[in-house]
């Protein structure tokens, strides 16, 4: 039980893959053998190509506000690589590595991400929400998902995600006492950054860690480095064997570092200095592993730059694919509200027609 | 005199007020060091220090409830909330009890404070990051409503809104936040809460509107004057309470209305003035008046985002529709 050892009252965190990329072998699990391992290395390589690309595509004006995951690759891909197909993955806004292991196109996330609702249409099988913007109201979507499973007798877990500022918000003690009241199979993953936008963590709360909140609700909390793979892994796993056997859920605070901008409107020069960004460099989640891979003659430096070659251009392909796929046609505004179009609804679209029918028409476009 | 956008305006409103008034304290996410995500109080916590323009927590209820509680303790709370997307969670604190304090009080407390938010469409901005919901707060009692649609109105009315002796909601449209810049004197003067503005005089139709859509409006008339159409454009600036004085005067000049705005058109507030005039102004009447409005649509993300917003070509078809009717 890694939460009765760690335990994050007694200042204890997680944590095996050192950044130098050395870990004490007893604590690979067998499933994650070299093939696996280079796997999930292989999704957070190709996060990264994403995220760089959304960044390139926001400032060529291809696309609107992105929120980046640099620096929490880690975080989104050793979790989510815990998830079976039936499990549902409930994101906030900074899970584009989890929400593409789970399923989700960089299609489908880029198209969001460039104004459109269509980046929310999930296939059937994919069992994700949506990006959600208004912080921590997540949270009670994932526990009523979890509580369906545990009224259904369905097998179930749900992934919840969430930022250190997320902690602060009503509805996520309001989710976690819920979920510690009817014992739902619900795991709570808390991407701790280290901000919220401008605002640091230590001025979300005086908690001296995140993970110590469960505690309150009845349920443990364990606090990993947010950077480890193998320690994110890890305990996501036996969170969400715990879930699955009915033994309640659990929250897992990834403490990791956000490298990049809170969103591509942020300018964080203005809350952080380059000698912190630099030292956390030193710690970038990705290098890690790939020094590890190295050690056991998996990567190279060649195989890397293929790698991120590839990656690179299946990203820009997702890009092209979701700018074809964006949809400009003004009836869609209206079409989506209900299962049937009511008369209100119908008339106003009727209106917006007309009236663009008529700007085509008209000489100048305007009046 | 000074040419400033909107948002030095705001920033310079604050400033003096803070210098004035040691009561005035600032609290919001990100509005300490980053200040604010539009730089609203840039530069104000390293004038007046982390104890008066404070960095809370994530928690929009707890901003507004806190608040409360820092008001009848003895201090002005200026409350930012980041967008206005984000106010729902404290609208139980509004609703519940910062409106209802004085009434139920019978005056023994009140709740002098101001919460401001940016609010409105028009800048490609994020899910959540565009709707107008100003008339779910013209339909609460006991609070007050000020939507300032230029430099100068912002800083009087963001003035008049701190010395307010009841809680007033400072709604800034943040699609021209910096689009329009213009002479704003330094030092006090107050833009009187409750007051509408005549923007542009003229005698035969009268357009309503306010924040962002003002500047629409204004170019519909440009428009519509070279057709000969004459057009009386009101600035509302503030909706709650409504000067409904001041459009009913002009609609009895004029007898045809138009009434803009981005908000949703059901139970949005055209309604309402519309309600207003019809008890007011019945007779004075020529036409129905229009309105140009959202739709009763979620404001759709920014590839959609121009076919939902009023524009000078709608609202100039509609000023034509009433002028022919
Ligand atoms: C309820 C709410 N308030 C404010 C915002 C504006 N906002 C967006 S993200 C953010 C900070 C979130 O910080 P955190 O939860 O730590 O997640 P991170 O962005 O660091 O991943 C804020 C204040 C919002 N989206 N929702």
């Amino acid at each position: 039980m890694l939460w009765a050892e760690y335990d994050p009252l007694a200042n204890r965190r997680l944590a095996i893959l050192s950044p130098e990329g050395q870990m004490d072998e007893g604590w690979r699990p067998s499933e994650l053998d070299d093939e696996a391992l280079l796997h999930l290395y292989d999704r957070m390589v190709a996060l990264r190509q994403a995220d760089l690309l959304a960044l390139n595509l926001q400032r060529a004006g291809r696309m609107g506000t992105y929120a980046p995951t640099l620096g929490q690759e880690a975080a989104n891909i050793g979790s989510a690589a815990l998830l079976q197909a039936e499990d549902w993955l409930v994101p906030s806004f900074r899970e584009t590595g989890a929400m593409l292991l789970k399923g989700v196109s960089l299609k489908l996330i880029y198209l969001y991400w460039m104004g459109c609702e269509w980046g929310s249409h999930f296939p059937e099988e994919v069992r994700v929400l949506p990006i959600c913007a208004p912080v921590s109201t997540q949270t009670l979507h994932g526990v009523g998902l979890s509580w369906a499973a545990q009224l259904k007798g369905e097998n179930w877990v749900t992934l919840i995600y969430l930022g250190d500022g997320g902690t602060s918000k009503g509805d996520f003690h309001e989710a976690m006492n819920f979920a510690g009241t009817f014992q739902t199979p619900t795991v709570f993953f808390i991407q701790n950054n280290q901000f919220a936008i401008s605002v640091p963590r230590t001025r979300q709360t005086a908690s001296a860690t995140l993970a110590q909140k469960a505690i309150a609700y009845g349920f443990p909390g364990i606090q990993v480095d947010g950077n480890d793979l193998m320690a994110v892994y890890l305990a996501t796993r036996e969170a969400v064997a715990r879930a699955r056997a009915g033994q309640g859920p659990c929250l897992i605070e990834a403490q990791t570092y956000r490298m990049g901008p809170h969103t591509t409107a942020d300018d964080p020069t203005r809350y952080r200095s380059e000698a912190e960004l630099k030292t956390q460099e030193r710690f970038d989640p990705l290098l890690r592993v790939r020094l590890y891979l190295e050690n056991r003659g998996l990567v190279n430096p060649e195989t890397e730059a293929t790698r991120e070659a590839q990656h690179l251009k299946w990203a820009q392909e997702q890009a092209r694919e979701a700018e074809a796929a964006i949809s400009y046609n003004p009836d869609e505004i209206f079409d989506y509200h209900f299962a049937e179009l009511p008369p209100y609804l119908a008339e106003q679209k009727a209106y917006c027609q007309r009236f663009l029918a008529a700007k085509g028409e008209s000489a100048h476009g305007q009046a | 005199m000074a040419k400033l956008n909107m948002v030095e305006a705001l920033n310079l409103a604050l400033a003096e007020e803070m210098a004035r008034d040691p009561q005035i304290i600032l609290l919001g996410e990100d509005v300490g060091q980053l200040g604010g995500v539009f730089r609203v109080s840039d530069g104000l916590q390293a004038q007046f220090g982390p104890k008066r323009v404070i960095d809370t927590p994530l928690a929009e209820a707890a901003i507004v409830g806190t608040s409360l509680g820092l008001a009848v303790g003895g201090f002005k709370p200026v409350a930012e909330l980041q967008f206005m997307g984000f106010l729902y969670p404290a609208l139980d604190q509004i609703i519940s009890h910062i409106s209802r304090y004085r009434n139920r009080t019978r005056g023994r407390y009140s709740v002098p404070l101001v919460i401001r938010m940016p609010y409105g469409g028009g800048i490609h901005a994020p899910e959540h990051h565009s709707e107008s919901t100003e008339a779910l707060l013209a339909h609460i009692p006991g609070i007050k409503v000020a939507i300032p649609a230029t430099p100068y109105d912002a800083k009087g009315l963001l003035i008049s809104a701190l010395r307010d002796p009841d809680p007033v909601i400072f709604l800034e449209p943040k699609r021209i936040y910096r689009a329009i810049r213009e002479e704003v004197p330094a030092g006090e003067f107050t833009v009187p809460l409750g007051q509408a503005q005549i923007v542009r005089p003229g005698d035969q139709v009268t357009a309503v509107a306010w924040g962002s859509m003002v500047r629409e409006t204004l170019r519909a008339a440009e428009a519509v004057a070279e057709e000969g159409v004459s057009v009386e454009v009101i600035d509302l600036r503030t909706i709650s309470p409504m000067d409904d004085a001041t459009v009913v005067a002009s609609i009895q000049k004029t007898g045809r209305g138009v009434v803009v705005h981005e908000a949703c058109r059901t139970a949005g507030l055209g309604a309402e003035i519309i309600a207003r005039v019809n008890e007011k102004a019945f007779l004075s009447l020529a036409a129905p008046i229009e309105r140009v409005t959202g739709f009763d649509t979620i404001f759709p993300l920014l590839k959609l985002e121009e076919h939902y917003l009023p524009d000078a070509f709608r609202i100039s078809r509609a000023i034509r529709k009433v002028v022919n009717f």
